[in-house]
């Protein structure tokens, strides 16, 4: 019920910040999503939507984060295993 | 797709997993709250990558599955109306209540229409004027904020024939409420990861100390996943409890202040009955009274009366965390998603249906 999928903002259209509402790219399948809930979202940036409402811009610097971490932690992992 | 693909490399799952092999040193159980992330770990089966010192139980984070049986009837009695035409998501329209699902509310007549978004329910008041249209509001924090929008548009356009259904609930009571059962065996929790884009995750700050539980709000993806296990197990191997957050990519601290915002304009907190579990105080959200005119029990004077549920099924205590899919005799058996005896055998992100889906053969 709380799926929500990530899709690229292609254009938007309206000006009342209520029903302000984008063409969203699911991977090509385009759909209408309200983005009032996401004043700041403009076109390019990918916003994660659930039942027809944008609820977050995707941050890409923090998506690359869980690879960041999962480097760190092997390199603190392999210091921690070798002999001092 | 992107924000997708990268998250489901097997790769990189396999080093995760390896990490928290290396970590733990002893038993722990960790709860998933949400119902989408229980389908992910079951169709990616992520459980079987654990060690087997760390184990997965399955939250309430259904809406489906939470949703009481009395509910139910009175979406099917409503549905059955010639007057009325019902809105659903997809995923409540199979639910059994006493008297049958809202499938066969509509093969017997009835107006039901499936729909992707509360919007859409909206557009057919507007288009039906001759008809009374009603939403079938279900849902956790990640939903309220768009059913608060239907229900503020309609107030703003003065629609007269709409009306929603509301069984909302909320994730944290029913953290505490697992937390406080007797026989409670969780020791740490996923956090559902669209319920904190909505409202951060700041309510759950207070949990974590009060518990001492450690809390990681986690997406959806395999590797968000095994991440999320991963610091979960980390806090619980140091003795921490925090809240940390694995999904900042969509999740920040204070989450979505304008979404909040307008679920507290149109909604209050209510005490609410999860079918399975019973009554948790200040568990859900109703209508504020400026909107109560939408409220569809107040416009159809519905009376709410009293359901017993199928004796054999555990769901109640599955929805807990106290018992898993396979413990149940009638899982698989006289209890399949093609007729369930209860809640977590309904919806495909109740426990019971993703096992079935995915793990028979065991």
């Amino acid at each position: 019920m709380c799926l929500a999928i990530p899709g690229q903002i292609l254009s938007i259209e309206g000006d009342d910040p209520l029903t302000r509402t984008g063409k969203v790219s699911f991977g090509g399948i385009v759909k209408d999503v309200n983005l009032a809930y996401v004043p700041e979202a403009k076109v390019g940036d990918y916003v994660i939507v659930h039942v027809g409402f944008a609820l977050s811009v995707v941050d890409e610097k923090e998506a690359q984060e869980v690879f960041e971490y999962l480097r760190q932690m092997e390199e603190l992992s392999e210091l921690q295993e070798q002999p001092t | 797709m992107r924000f997708i693909e990268e998250y489901r490399d097997a790769e990189a799952a396999q080093r995760f997993a390896e990490a928290i092999r290396k970590t733990v040193t002893r038993d722990w159980t960790i709860m998933e709250i949400c119902g989408g992330q229980t389908h992910a770990i079951m169709k990616f089966g992520i459980d079987e990558l654990l060690p087997p010192q760390v184990t997965l139980l399955h939250g309430p984070g259904c809406p489906v599955c939470v949703t009481p049986v009395e509910l139910i009837d009175k979406a099917v009695e409503l549905a059955s109306r010639p007057d009325v035409i019902f809105c659903s998501f997809g995923d409540m329209l199979r639910v059994p209540g006493t008297k049958g699902d809202l499938l066969s509310a509509k093969a017997a007549g009835g107006g039901v229409r499936m729909v992707y978004s509360p919007m859409d329910a909206l557009q057919l008041a507007l288009k039906n004027p001759d008809r009374q249209v009603v939403f079938f509001a279900v849902g956790f924090e990640t939903t309220a904020p768009a059913n608060a929008m239907a229900v503020y548009q309609a107030k703003r356009l003065s629609v007269k024939n709409f009306s929603i259904l509301v069984s909302h609930v909320l994730v944290p009571p029913a953290i505490e409420a697992i937390l406080n059962a007797p026989n409670n065996r969780v020791q740490g929790f996923l956090a559902a990861g669209h319920v904190c884009t909505v409202m951060g995750y700041t309510e759950y700050e207070p949990i974590a100390k009060k518990y001492h539980v450690p809390i990681v709000v986690t997406g959806f993806e395999p590797l968000d996943i095994l991440q999320g296990i991963y610091m979960c197990v980390k806090q619980l191997e140091e003795g921490r409890a925090e809240v940390e957050n694995q999904y900042a990519r969509s999740v920040r601290r204070e989450g979505n202040r304008p979404a909040q915002e307008l679920v507290r304009e149109v909604f209050e907190v209510v005490p609410r009955k999860w079918r399975g579990i019973g009554e948790i105080p200040q568990s859900g959200l109703g209508l504020r009274e400026p909107y109560r005119e939408y409220d569809a029990e107040r416009r159809f004077a519905l009376v709410t009366g009293s359901v017993e549920e199928a004796s054999e099924c555990i769901s109640g205590l599955i929805l807990q965390g106290a018992k898993k899919p396979t413990d149940c005799p009638a899982f698989g058996t006289k209890c399949t998603p093609e007729h369930p005896l209860g809640a977590t055998m309904v919806s495909s992100e109740g426990a019971c249906a993703a096992y079935f889906k995915y793990r028979r053969r065991s």
